[in-house]
């Protein structure tokens, strides 16, 4: 099946088993490996890539449903090589470890923050509900957070 | 460069590639040609496998090849046990990669697919004809080895891996004579580790050469390659192990596992490279537990309060066949810690290794060591209700007092310095403990129902001396082995063994460098996780990379300064003994102006254009560290609960670590240690637990059923330390990666129960759901 997905700003069109999952499309075909997959059942959030605007587990979603679509991935956060404030927040905070929730921890905070740019802790935390971390005990992302949120309403 | 870098909390160097998607993780490895794996495991605990037939999978579209137990046989070795405890006869039952003849556990694989592509393995998983004669499991450790369990190995009687007992001091003479005696039996339940990344392998076999890659979630790739040789036949200095980007390991990634085995031997066979990647299923079924015991336990003292013994019997399940350190874990890393920080004259423990139909068990962070700070602070949190006196008081009677270079505890290990008071005092102070008391007395006027829980410990960590390691059944060394090399343009990188995956040490290390060499810490460079360009090591577990790892790099560097050094005399026309460092300068004695950099000393080695006579070119050395003894962490920490009593909910509304690790390389990581372990911990006490049926099920396979700690559970932690060297380590350091876990699991429960004595609840199985809890309250109400 042919797909047309816009991914970091640019248009790929593929053939696609139908049962291709998004997460394999951009990992596999398209070679955009900063996506991770921790679960495979929508718990973990370790995929959560922005689709059209709101955040997608992309383990659970098909790549023919991305078809048309606008996706970001980890890899279109930063741009010309400026890193995004959020990123930043991650960088300066130590909001991650070993980094492999950390993809979906930025996507997932760049639309929180688009949501509520001035977020209290308790809802900085509700908001990651959707996304879990083994390494940082949640503190530091937290604090990233909330930096960001800082930084970005400057 | 005056300033030392050792002590700030620099930003990490890791992250950039970690927060743009540029980092490269096994899964992430995509070579030409490359086929994919995928495992058939047993849905049944306990099996025998009467038939396989994999013809239609075979003969499904995409699929290259199908292997069975019957493939394997004899071309891959058992997959190895590699930690016995010593006069424990020990029954090292075979591991087959692929089970032939008997499933003894549910996810043991009994076959593998290769296929073009991922979904064409899985696919084809299905068309596997296995029928199974199903037997009788048994999944609790101690109901294990009662008369008519069912058995799982013909070589293991009453399923008893093996039998260890460690004795120090007279403790029945101290049970004997003991003017109280507090008991319990404590279940510490089955937990499965959960790192992120889950286990992945690219195995790529170049026959021509006769070489094997392997990109393997390792977090030991040096054993790894070492081990893979003993099950693969392949010659060691023919695999090369690749491990550089690993996504969590929490003890997880130390084992050496089937399926990376089972990989290999399809590149092996095929002549091209195939992936195999678990899946979150697999990683619950297949990926190592931790934990899984059944404790009796108990603690003699005094009238007076004065501890004299603790006294134990576990039943430690260890999963259906012996994982690479498993049995090290309930004996020697769990049954020498039982002194704890406090000055008790007897310890014994009496463990028995037990087969049970479930996941093997191995290391999980802390391993051994939060099981025995566990009931350590759990018999001492009794034994203050039995006296009627204050749990913070009764530990303080009892602590060791302030030691600077070896204090000998009962159980015959030396701890190597501590000061535990000051730091108690200080976790006291900063909550302020009679204050906290008092609200809580208040509280419970208006039938509110908040705790206090406190614990210390002592870890054993940096593992460790390599003569201990042998002495104690371990199949290893347990040195660690560095390079440090200047390039020619006055660059540095330091090689080493050890093998961090998330602890930040490309970054701490740096610092260290740059310290040592008086280079700035852009200038260094950290290489790890390749055999191909690391030297030796044992790899990153048991919190021994920086005190062990960080070591052997240290030395390393220090004979590269003084080569450096005596280049410089030699191109200064200086007399060796006059020319002395600082900042990254040599320089004549009471001459500041005749100077040459570090940096130009590189150069000029590299060059070698005018050497002292029998002086190597180049600049760069090796070093090993092999410690002469562990190091010795401690802490005191504090959690403030509320339960609710009508619904059994728990909240922590605080939570205090104070933990002394030695001197702070890099203060911002070693806090974000603290806070991972620490929740780590607690996901013990709240959530976190395996459930099989009685058939060897496992209920909890998966994250929507296995509880494990998100954001909104569990509030900020406060963190304080103390500064005690090691007086043995170079650098003074000790380790931190484990404390966390070891202290919270028990502070965060003698919270829980301190919260819920008025309703005379004492105990309660872990984890502390809402339901056990309201159940455990409803109990008592109705008595």
């Amino acid at each position: 099946m042919n797909v047309t997905v816009t991914v970091n700003g640019k248009s790929h069109q593929k053939d696609v088993d139908p049962r291709t999952l998004l997460v394999h499309f951009l990992r596999d075909d398209l070679g955009l490996t900063g996506t991770k997959i921790g679960c495979d059942t929508s718990q973990c959030g370790a995929c959560v890539v922005n689709m059209d605007g709101i955040t997608v587990k992309s383990c659970t979603c098909l790549a023919v449903q991305a078809d048309g679509s606008e996706v970001t991935t980890i890899e279109g956060v930063a741009t010309d090589g400026e890193l995004d404030v959020v990123q930043e927040a991650f960088w300066n905070n130590h909001g991650l470890q070993c980094g492999y929730c950390t993809a979906g921890m930025i996507i997932t905070t760049i639309e929180m923050l688009k949501q509520n740019s001035n977020p209290t802790e308790d809802q900085v935390r509700e908001g990651l509900k959707g996304n879990i971390c083994r390494c940082t005990g949640y503190q530091n992302i937290v604090k990233s957070v909330l930096a960001a949120a800082e930084a970005k309403r400057g | 460069m005056t300033t030392r870098i050792f002590g700030s909390g620099i930003r990490r160097r890791e992250d950039p590639r970690l927060i743009t998607g540029g980092a490269t993780y096994t899964d992430d490895v995509k070579l030409p040609g490359m086929a994919y794996a995928a495992m058939l495991r047993s849905p049944h605990a306990h099996a025998k496998i009467s038939s396989i037939d994999t013809s239609a999978a075979a003969a499904a579209p995409g699929v290259v090849a199908v292997y069975t137990g019957a493939d394997i046989e004899g071309v891959l070795n058992p997959i190895p046990c590699a930690w016995m405890p010593p006069d424990s006869e020990m029954k090292a039952v075979a591991h087959p990669a692929i089970a032939k003849d008997v499933v003894r556990y549910q996810g043991d694989a009994v076959a593998v697919v290769v296929a073009e592509n991922r979904y064409q393995a899985e696919d084809a998983l299905e068309l596997i004809d296995v029928v199974y004669e199903v037997l009788p499991a048994v999944v609790n450790p101690e109901a294990a080895m009662q008369p008519g369990a069912p058995q799982l190995h013909e070589d293991a009687p009453n399923n008893q891996a093996f039998h260890w007992v460690a004795q120090g001091g007279d403790t029945d003479a101290a049970f004997a004579s003991a003017d109280v005696i507090v008991k319990d039996t404590i279940v510490q339940q089955r937990l499965i580790p959960n790192a992120m990344e889950p286990r992945s392998a690219v195995a790529n076999w170049t026959g021509s050469m006769e070489e094997l890659t392997l990109w393997s979630t390792s977090q030991n790739p040096h054993i790894c390659r070492f081990l893979a040789s003993l099950v693969t036949g392949v010659a060691e200095h023919k695999i090369r192990v690749i491990a550089t980007e690993v996504g969590g390991g929490f003890g997880s990634k130390i084992a050496m596992y089937a399926d990376e085995m089972v990989v290999s031997f399809c590149s092996m066979k095929l002549g091209r490279p195939v992936k195999w990647t678990a899946t979150r299923s697999e990683e619950f079924q297949a990926t190592i537990h931790g934990r899984d015991h059944v404790e009796h336990v108990e603690m003699a003292a005094t009238r007076e309060g004065k501890i004299t013994a603790v006294r134990t019997v576990v039943y430690a399940g260890m999963g259906a066949y012996l994982s690479t350190a498993g049995p090290g874990v309930p004996t020697i890393l769990h049954g020498l810690m039982y002194c704890g920080p406090y000055d008790i004259g007897a310890t014994k423990a009496d463990v028995y290794g037990v087969f049970n139909n479930a996941t093997p068990v191995d290391a999980y962070r802390g391993a051994g060591r939060p099981e025995a700070a566990f009931l350590v602070e759990r018999l001492v949190d009794l034994l203050a209700a039995e006296l009627g006196v204050d749990p913070v008081e009764l530990r303080r009677k009892n602590l060791i007092p302030k030691f600077e270079d070896g204090h000998d505890v009962a159980s015959g290990l030396t701890y190597d310095s501590g000061d535990y008071e000051p730091l108690l005092d200080k976790v006291m102070d900063h909550v302020d403990y009679p204050a906290l008391r008092q609200e809580q007395a208040k509280m419970r006027e208006n039938g509110e129902y908040m705790g206090i829980g406190v614990a210390c410990y002592v870890e054993i960590c940096g593992l460790g001396p390599s003569q201990v390691a042998g002495a104690v059944g371990f199949g290893g060394g347990l040195w660690e082995s560095a390079i440090v090399r200047f390039y020619p343009t006055g660059k540095v990188n330091a090689y080493i063994g050890v093998s961090p995956h998330g602890q930040g040490e490309e970054t701490t290390f740096a610092q260290i460098i740059s310290d040592e060499l008086g280079v700035d810490v852009d200038d260094v460079g950290i290489v790890h996780g390749d055999t191909s360009n690391t030297p030796m090591g044992w790899g990153t577990y048991g919190s021994r990379t920086t005190a062990v790892g960080a070591a052997a790099m240290v030395l390393a560097a220090r004979k590269v300064k003084e080569k450096a050094r005596l280049l410089a005399a030699h191109l200064l026309e200086a007399a060796e003994a006059d020319v002395e460092y600082g900042d990254g300068k040599f320089f004549v004695k009471g001459s500041p102006d005749r100077s040459k950099t570090i940096q130009e000393m590189a150069t000029m080695a590299n060059v070698a254009w005018n050497l002292p006579q029998g002086m190597d070119p180049g600049l760069e050395a090796s070093a090993f560290y092999d410690p002469p003894n562990f190091v010795y962490p401690f802490g005191a920490h504090v959690a403030v609960v509320q339960v609710d009593k009508d619904n059994g909910h728990i909240e922590v509304k605080r939570y205090v670590a104070g933990d002394d690790c030695g001197p702070q390389i890099n203060p911002m990581i070693v806090e974000g240690q603290v806070h991972g372990g620490v929740v780590q911990g607690a996901g013990q006490t709240l959530w976190e637990g395996a459930v099989y049926d009685d058939n060897g099920q496992l209920l909890t396979g998966s994250m929507t059923d296995y509880a494990l700690p998100r954001a909104h559970m569990f509030p900020d932690i406060e963190v304080l330390s103390t500064v005690t060297p090691s007086p043995h380590n170079p650098l003074g350091v000790k380790g931190i990666g484990e404390t966390g876990t070891i202290a919270s699991t028990v502070t965060i429960y003698n919270a829980v129960i301190d919260a819920l004595r008025p309703l005379g609840v004492t105990g309660i199985d872990m984890p502390l759901t809402p339901e056990k809890v309201w159940r455990a309250i409803r109990a008592q109400q109705g008595s």
